[in-house]
C-alpha cells in the first residue's frame, strides 16, 4: 500500500468532502462522517435499501445506482434516497386473475406509461423495466414476472417515472400471479406441504425443540450435507 | 364605423398561449358554425365547439371552465370540414393541456370501479388517462 | 409485386387482450392471401391517442421507439417489406400521425432521437400501412378469387369510425365519401349497405367515465344500421367494437325495445369467407352472439 491514499472530491447533498478513491458511495458517506440508519442494509447489492442518485462531472445524465456497489468518481454529486413513497394496495390472491384487468383495478397508473424508458435507464439491476410495464399493459403476466425477476425494490424507477407508476410493486403482483396461476406447479412441493399438514414432521420438530443447546450445536455440525 | 374589440392584457396573453399550443390561428375563425353543426358530441356540451373558438379568440379565460374541451373526443369531424382549415380538436387539446399542466386532472384514476376495470379494453383506459390526467 | 408480403406487424395492447379474435383471424386470413405478418420482437404501447399540441414531444416517443424496432427488422432481413402493418385503427392513426410529424420536422426527429440515446436513431424509413390498404394493394378482385365460402346473403354496414378516415392526411380513403370497406365487403361476397353513420364517432374513451355518451352514440349508430337493412356491423377498431358490441348491454337496460346487432372485426368475415376453421375466427369473444345470424345464413 502506498503511503498517501489518493483522495477524490465528492459533493454529498451539495457539501464537498474528500474521500478515498475507490470508495463506494456508502463508504464515502461514512468516511465523511454520516451515520446511516436508513438507506443501507446488506452492503452486498441484494437488499435494495441503498438507492442513490448522482451526477458525474461534465455529464448531464442523472444516474441511479446502489450506494453499496457504486464507486465514487471525482467531483460526483450524490444524494441518498432512503425511501421512495409508493402506494401498495392490498388484495387477496384467491380473488384476482392473471390478466391486465387485475392491474387496471389495482395499479391503474401502469396504463399511463408513455414508453419513455427512463425507468430502464435508472435501474441499477439492468432490468428492462419499461418492457415489463409494457408486458403488463398487454396482459402478458408471465413475461412481466420473468423480466422483473431480479428487481430488488430499490425504487429508483418509480422515482424517475413521469407517469408516476410504482413499477416495483406492480412487478411483485405480476410475480405473485405468475407463481400462483401460471408457473407449472411442483408436485414434490405439494406432497411435502401435505405431509407437513398431516403432521409427519411434528415429532422430529418437537424433539429438536426439546434438545439442549450443546446437543443442538453438535447435531448441526454433524449434519449430512448433500451437494448436488 | 366598425368597432374594434380590444382584449385585456391577460386575455391577449391567453389567446397567444392557446394559439401557440394548438398551432392554430384562432382569430381566423369566421364563426360559421360548421364545426358545431357536425360535432357528434355537441348535445353533451355546455358550449359549442365554435363557441370555444370565439371565447378563446376574445381572450375569455372562463372557456377553461366549460365542459366542452373535456367532451371533445378528438374525432376530427370538424377538422376535415372547417372552411378556414382550422382544427378545433387541437384547440380543445390546448385548452385541456392548459389545465392538465397545472396538475388539474379531469378524472381520478382510482374512480374506475373494479367491474369496469376488469371489463374495459386497455385501449380505452390508456386513451382516457392520456386525455384526462396530467 | 412480391408474391408474399412479409411485413413487420405491430399488434398494439388490445389485440393481445380483449381483441384476440381480431388478431388471430387477421394472421390466419393473411396466410391465405399472401400476407405474412411477422410480429415485431419488441414493441410498446403506441399511446392510443396522439398528442395534438405543438410541443409535448414526449407523447411521440412511443411510436418512434416502435419505428426504430421496425427498421431493425428490415436491416436484419427478417421481412421483405419495410413498412409497418397495423390492424387497430387507433394505433394506426397514432403511429401514422407521429411518423408524419417527425418525418416532416427534422428538429423534432432529432430531439426524440437524442432523448432515446440508448436506442438506434430512427431514420424515417418506415411507412405505416393498415390491413385494409394491404388488401386493396393485393387487389379486391384477387381476394374475391380466393373466397371459398361467399357471404352472399349478408348485408353488412361498413363502419369506419374516426380513426381510419380523419384527419385527411392520415385517413386511408376519402374522409367524407370512403369506399374501401365497401369494396372489401363486396369482395367477400356480401352486400355493403349504404348508411349515414359510417364515419360517426362511437364515443371513444368516454366509455371509461361517461358511459351515457357512448350509450347514446352507439345506440344511434346501431339503429341507423338497422334502418339501412344491415345484418351486422364491421369495424377495425377494438374500442369501437367494445362500444358498439359490449355497450349494447347498457343500451338494452335503457331501452328494452332495442334491437341488438352483432359486430365483427372485418378480418373475422375475411377468415370466414376464405374457409378458415372456426377457431381462427373467434366467434366466442362477442357480447352479442353472432352465431345465430351466421347459422341462419348457412355460413357455419
Ligand atoms: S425495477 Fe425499479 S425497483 Fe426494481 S431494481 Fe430496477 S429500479 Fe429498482
Ligand atoms: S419511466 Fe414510467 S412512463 Fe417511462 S417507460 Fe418507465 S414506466 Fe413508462
Ligand atoms: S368550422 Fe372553422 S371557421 Fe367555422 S366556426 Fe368552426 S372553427 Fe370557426
Ligand atoms: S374533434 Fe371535438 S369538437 Fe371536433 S367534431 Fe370531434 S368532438 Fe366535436
Ligand atoms: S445495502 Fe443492500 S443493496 Fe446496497
Amino acid at each position: 500500500m502506498s503511503d498517501a491514499q489518493k483522495m477524490v472530491k465528492v459533493y454529498v447533498m451539495g457539501e464537498a468532502y474528500m474521500v478515498p478513491e475507490g470508495s463506494t458511495i456508502i463508504g464515502a458517506f461514512e468516511y465523511a462522517g454520516f451515520q446511516l440508519k436508513r438507506g443501507v442494509g446488506c452492503r452486498e447489492g441484494f437488499c435494495g435499501a441503498c438507492a442513490t442518485v448522482y451526477r458525474e462531472k461534465g455529464d448531464y445524465k442523472m444516474k441511479g445506482g446502489l450506494g453499496c456497489q457504486t464507486v465514487v468518481t471525482d467531483e460526483m454529486y450524490i444524494a441518498q434516497i432512503p425511501f421512495v413513497p409508493a402506494d401498495k394496495p392490498t388484495y387477496k390472491m384467491e380473488e384476482i386473475t392473471p390478466d391486465a384487468g387485475t392491474f387496471m383495478n389495482l395499479y391503474p397508473s401502469v396504463f399511463r406509461c408513455v414508453s419513455c424508458n427512463t425507468c430502464t435507464k435508472a435501474c441499477p439491476q439492468d432490468i428492462q423495466v419499461m418492457d415489463y410495464i409494457q408486458a403488463i399493459i398487454r396482459g402478458d403476466i408471465a413475461e412481466a414476472a420473468s423480466l422483473s425477476f431480479d428487481c430488488i425494490r430499490c425504487g429508483l424507477c418509480a422515482l424517475r417515472c413521469p407517469a408516476e407508476i410504482v413499477q416495483f410493486n406492480a412487478a411483485i403482483l405480476a410475480q405473485r400471479l405468475y407463481g400462483k396461476y401460471i408457473a407449472p406447479q411442483s408436485k414434490e412441493l405439494e406432497a411435502r406441504v401435505n405431509e407437513i399438514i398431516e403432521g409427519k414432521y411434528e415429532k422430529e420438530l418437537n424433539d429438536l425443540v426439546g434438545m439442549a443447546k450443546q446437543e443442538l450445536i453438535d447435531k448441526y455440525y454433524s449434519r449430512e450435507i448433500k451437494i448436488s | 364605423m366598425p368597432k374594434k374589440i380590444k382584449l385585456t392584457d391577460k386575455g391577449a396573453e391567453f389567446l397567444k398561449q392557446i394559439e401557440k399550443l394548438s398551432g392554430e390561428t384562432i382569430t381566423m375563425c369566421d364563426q360559421c358554425g360548421t364545426c358545431s353543426g357536425g360535432c357528434p358530441f355537441v348535445e353533451e356540451m355546455d358550449i359549442t365547439p365554435s363557441q370555444i373558438m370565439r371565447k378563446t379568440m376574445l381572450g375569455q379565460m372562463d372557456v377553461l371552465d366549460s365542459k366542452t374541451m373535456w367532451i371533445c373526443a378528438s374525432c376530427f369531424t370538424c377538422t376535415v370540414r372547417c372552411p378556414r382549415i382550422l382544427d378545433v380538436s387541437k384547440v380543445s387539446e390546448a385548452l385541456r393541456q392548459t389545465k392538465l399542466r397545472q396538475a388539474i386532472d379531469n378524472i381520478d384514476i382510482k374512480d374506475i370501479s373494479k367491474e369496469d376495470a376488469e371489463e374495459l379494453p386497455s385501449i380505452a383506459v390508456v386513451s382516457a388517462f392520456r386525455k384526462f390526467t396530467s | 409485386m412480391k408474391d408474399n408480403i412479409k411485413i413487420p406487424y405491430f399488434p398494439g395492447c388490445t389485440l393481445k387482450t380483449t381483441a384476440k379474435n381480431f388478431e388471430i383471424s387477421a394472421i390466419e386470413a393473411g396466410k391465405k392471401i399472401g400476407i405474412e405478418m411477422v410480429e415485431m420482437p419488441k414493441w410498446n404501447c403506441c399511446g392510443v391517442v396522439s398528442s395534438l399540441t405543438s410541443d409535448d414531444l414526449m407523447k411521440h416517443v412511443a411510436p418512434v421507439r416502435n419505428f426504430v424496432h421496425a427498421e431493425e427488422m428490415s436491416e436484419k432481413g427478417t421481412v421483405n417489406d419495410s413498412r409497418m402493418l397495423i390492424l387497430c385503427s387507433m394505433c394506426f392513426n397514432t403511429m401514422k400521425n407521429t411518423n408524419r410529424r417527425v418525418k416532416n420536422n427534422a428538429e423534432d426527429m432529432k430531439s426524440i432521437n437524442d432523448f432515446m440515446y440508448l436506442e438506434k436513431d430512427y431514420e424515417g424509413k418506415v411507412e405505416v400501412v393498415h390491413y385494409f390498404e394491404l388488401l386493396k394493394e393485393i387487389g379486391f378482385d384477387k381476394i374475391a378469387e380466393k373466397v371459398t365460402k361467399s357471404l352472399k346473403d349478408m348485408k353488412i354496414a361498413p363502419y369506419y369510425g374516426c380513426m381510419l378516415l380523419r384527419p385527411k392526411e392520415i385517413g386511408i380513403d376519402n374522409a367524407e365519401a370512403p369506399a374501401i370497406i365497401e369494396d372489401f365487403i363486396t369482395s367477400v361476397g356480401a352486400e355493403p349497405v349504404n348508411w349515414d353513420a359510417k364515419g360517426r364517432c362511437c364515443g371513444s374513451y368516454h366509455t371509461v367515465n361517461n358511459k351515457d355518451i357512448v350509450v347514446n352514440l352507439a345506440k344511434g349508430i346501431i339503429e341507423n344500421a338497422h334502418r339501412s337493412g344491415a345484418d351486422a356491423i364491421i369495424t377495425s377498431c377494438p374500442l369501437c367494437a367494445f362500444n358498439l358490441d359490449n355497450r349494447q348491454k347498457l343500451i338494452m337496460e335503457k331501452d328494452p325495445n332495442f334491437k341488438t346487432m352483432p359486430v365483427f372485426y372485418f378480418t373475422q368475415l375475411l377468415a370466414l369467407a376464405l374457409g378458415l376453421e372456426e377457431k381462427f375466427i373467434g366467434l366466442e369473444d362477442h357480447y352479442i352472439d353472432p352465431k345465430e345470424l351466421l347459422k341462419n345464413k348457412n355460413l357455419i
